[in-house]
């Protein structure tokens, strides 16, 4: 039941630059708005961000390049999140698919 | 109700994920009260097993959660009418599900502080036990890996990918970035040491994003 200082370093750093873009601009917007290009770039943030962290996630595994049961189990989690726009169920999708890939030793 | 459920099992899968990282109970509380981020949440824990630098968790958890800056800058005009004061404290709970629900009922007119902070605090005390439930059974399961639960993180991921592209106005240009970002993130992986590949991947596609957009509007005008 401890907390490292690491740790708690960490949770505070992060909680910081969490909670300014969230607070910004609810309480400035009133005053000060951001110029079209720089709202254009934000736009494409979430996207470049989640690919990103998706091709790290999928790649990091011993360093191997996109390993073979990542690969497959990534599939159903989109085709499910395109087809019910459900988070749970595409979650519980890749992680059965996982389950079940790893029963069958691949 | 919707949202709470939500925030069950992603919170449980949460829990469990962090366990896994080597967090003691005590420090994923104080990850799910105090960061208060799914995504970010699942980032730090997997950079901490890692023994990632502070400095390169707090950098990659600021560009993961900078998207709230769009978010708060698109409820904002809902709410110009109220304190700053209360704006502050709705938006310091601001999260990806409480924005869809939110953004579902800012065009009826029904948004005032008073339901946001309904929403807001449900959803935060959802999240809260939903953490300490995945921890707690997680200290239980020896081994995850069987069971495909190290897995949530990419699934999750690539479930709000997929839900990021669909609100994309402009569906190729964000299909292009996305494939842009996944080629730099795996190139400079081989290069970068910790997480630096996300942020130098989201910068540079983003940017093209942008540069995609204004060259299609240059040569339509």
């Amino acid at each position: 039941m401890e907390i490292r200082a690491e740790v708690l370093i960490i949770v505070l750093g992060c909680a910081l630059v969490t909670l300014v873009p969230r607070v910004l601009p609810l309480v400035l917007l009133a005053r000060v708005a951001l110029p079209g290009w720089a709202l254009a770039w934000l736009n494409y943030v979430p996207v470049a961000i989640l690919s990103a962290l998706l091709a790290t996630e999928l790649l990091m595994e011993k360093g191997a390049l996109l390993p073979l049961a990542n690969a497959i189990a990534i599939l159903p989690v989109l085709l499910i999140a395109a087809l019910t726009r459900s988070i749970i169920g595409s979650v519980a999708a890749g992680v059965a698919a996982m389950a079940l890939l790893r029963a069958f030793a691949l | 109700m919707p949202v709470v459920l939500g925030y069950l099992s992603v919170g449980f899968a949460a829990g469990i994920v962090q366990k896994a990282a080597g967090l003691s109970l005590a420090e994923i509380m104080l990850m799910s009260l105090v960061l208060y981020a799914g995504s970010a949440q699942f980032v730090a824990a997997g950079m901490i097993a890692s023994m990632s630098p502070a400095s390169a968790v707090i950098v990659a958890v600021f560009f993961v959660n900078l998207r709230h800056l769009l978010l708060s800058a698109a409820l904002a005009p809902y709410l110009r009418a109220f304190p700053a004061w209360k704006n502050a404290l709705i938006g310091a709970q601001l999260t990806d599900e409480t924005f869809v629900v939110a953004w579902g009922r800012a065009g009826g007119g029904g948004l005032n502080p008073s339901w946001m902070l309904g929403l807001n605090l449900s959803a935060y005390a959802s999240w809260g036990l939903a953490n300490l439930a995945g921890a707690l059974v997680g200290e239980q399961l020896g081994n995850i890996r069987s069971l495909g639960l190290d897995f949530a993180l990419a699934s999750l991921f690539g479930a709000l990918l997929v839900l990021q592209l669909a609100l994309q106005a402009n569906r190729l240009a964000g299909i292009a970035v996305a494939f842009l970002a996944v080629a730099v993130a795996v190139l400079a992986a081989l290069k970068l040491p910790g997480n630096w590949n996300v942020i130098v991947a989201t910068l540079v596609a983003a940017s093209a994003g942008l540069g995609l957009e204004k060259w299609k509007s240059a040569r339509k005008s």
